[in-house]
């Protein structure tokens, strides 16, 4: 029930609306009750609106502003990009990047391997079944 | 005139528009003017009139319209031909969207002259022969098979026309107007569709699951959502 992420400096978060959609930001600083600054290593610094930032579970070391030199290596030590990548989160939006660039050969490849797959389960289920009769 | 002329550079420098930047008489002593009436006597040569030929005597004609019609203007507009689109390329997997095999994954060969598209099936793996389709009803799908060593040069438009029956109008063929043969396919374009679908087969089978994917129809599903979808 607590709020277990918080707006602090060093949180990372991920852009949910505007040009910067789906990026991961770093939260630097605070400048009022709805906007934060917030920085990358791939944009210039700038004001979000916290309603433009969901909060992720990494956090980073960090002090107020730091240099963009500072915020990399920062970004580098606490390997920020792997930790993403490998939650559960990071892992769904990868997924769901690759499902929406598939073509459509791709698509009925997919389709093929379901099917395969869900059988083998199906055969594995009955095979069970049999030897556990309910 | 036989001999390769090079551009034609003008004498006279434009400064602005309509200027020059020489005068009437300097351009005269420049283009040798003098020179030339030097070479002719004294003045520029020229041809004399050529006598007139005679021409053949025109009858008036046997007959003519009591109005004068005006006629419609000349239109010299050559169409031109179709753009393909820069997706669809020879070998490309397209899909059928109107008309009988609609839904119907296939092969394209290439753009005949009247810039309808030439596709096949193949005809073993989904029933679509070699078959003249237009642009405007297929989706191109970024699949592309290799049929470089496909020949389809023989299939032109010609090939695809209908052939014209002169019926004789007697009696006996009123009654036998209900007993019409069933139009089959000549046997030359049936070994014609075997010959040409060898080849893509063989470039088929070399990807896997390739066959499957052409036997099957492209529907959509429940969350497709078409302007989203890549093909």
């Amino acid at each position: 029930m607590p709020f277990r992420r918080y707006v602090e400096i060093g949180r990372v978060a991920l852009v949910n609306y505007g040009p910067d959609y789906g990026k991961l930001v770093v939260i630097v600083d605070v400048v009022d009750q709805n906007r934060a600054l917030v920085d990358s290593p791939k944009m210039v610094r700038s004001q979000m609106n916290f309603k433009r930032l969901s909060l992720t579970d990494i956090k980073i070391d960090i002090s107020r502003v730091p240099k963009k030199k500072v915020l990399i290596e920062a970004m580098e030590s606490a390997e920020v990009q792997k930790r993403w990548e490998n939650s559960s989160w990071g892992r769904k939006l990868i997924v769901q990047k690759r499902r929406a660039e598939l073509n459509d050969f791709e698509r009925f490849k997919i389709m093929l391997a379901k099917i395969k797959r869900g059988a083998l389960i199906r055969r594995e289920l009955s095979k069970l079944k049999k030897e556990n009769p309910v | 005139m036989a001999k390769s002329e090079k551009p034609r550079v003008s004498r006279n420098k434009e400064l602005i528009r309509g200027v020059g930047r020489f005068s009437r008489s300097k351009m005269y002593h420049k283009r040798g003017i003098w020179a030339l009436k030097e070479k002719n006597g004294g003045s520029f040569p020229r041809h004399d009139k050529q006598p007139p030929q005679a021409k053949a005597v025109e009858k008036a004609p046997k007959f003519y319209p009591a109005d004068d019609e005006p006629k419609p203007l000349i239109n010299k507009r050559k169409p031109k031909p179709t753009k393909l689109r820069s997706s669809i390329t020879p070998g490309t997997v397209l899909i059928l969207l109107a008309g009988r095999f609609k839904g119907k994954r296939v092969v394209f060969l290439k753009q005949l002259e009247s810039g309808l598209l030439l596709v096949t099936g193949p005809f073993k793996l989904n029933g679509v022969p070699i078959r003249r389709v237009n642009q405007a009803y297929v989706i191109a799908t970024s699949t592309k098979i290799d049929i470089s060593t496909v020949d389809a040069s023989k299939f032109t438009d010609k090939y695809f026309e209908k052939e014209v029956v002169r019926k004789k109008k007697t009696e006996s063929d009123f009654f036998e107007a209900e007993k019409e043969d069933k139009k089959t396919l000549p046997t030359e374009k049936k070994e014609d569709q075997k010959v040409l679908d060898a080849v893509v087969l063989q470039a088929v089978e070399s990807v896997p699951d390739l066959n499957q994917y052409l036997s099957s129809r492209f529907s959509l599903r429940s969350g497709m959502k078409p302007h989203e979808l890549v093909f």
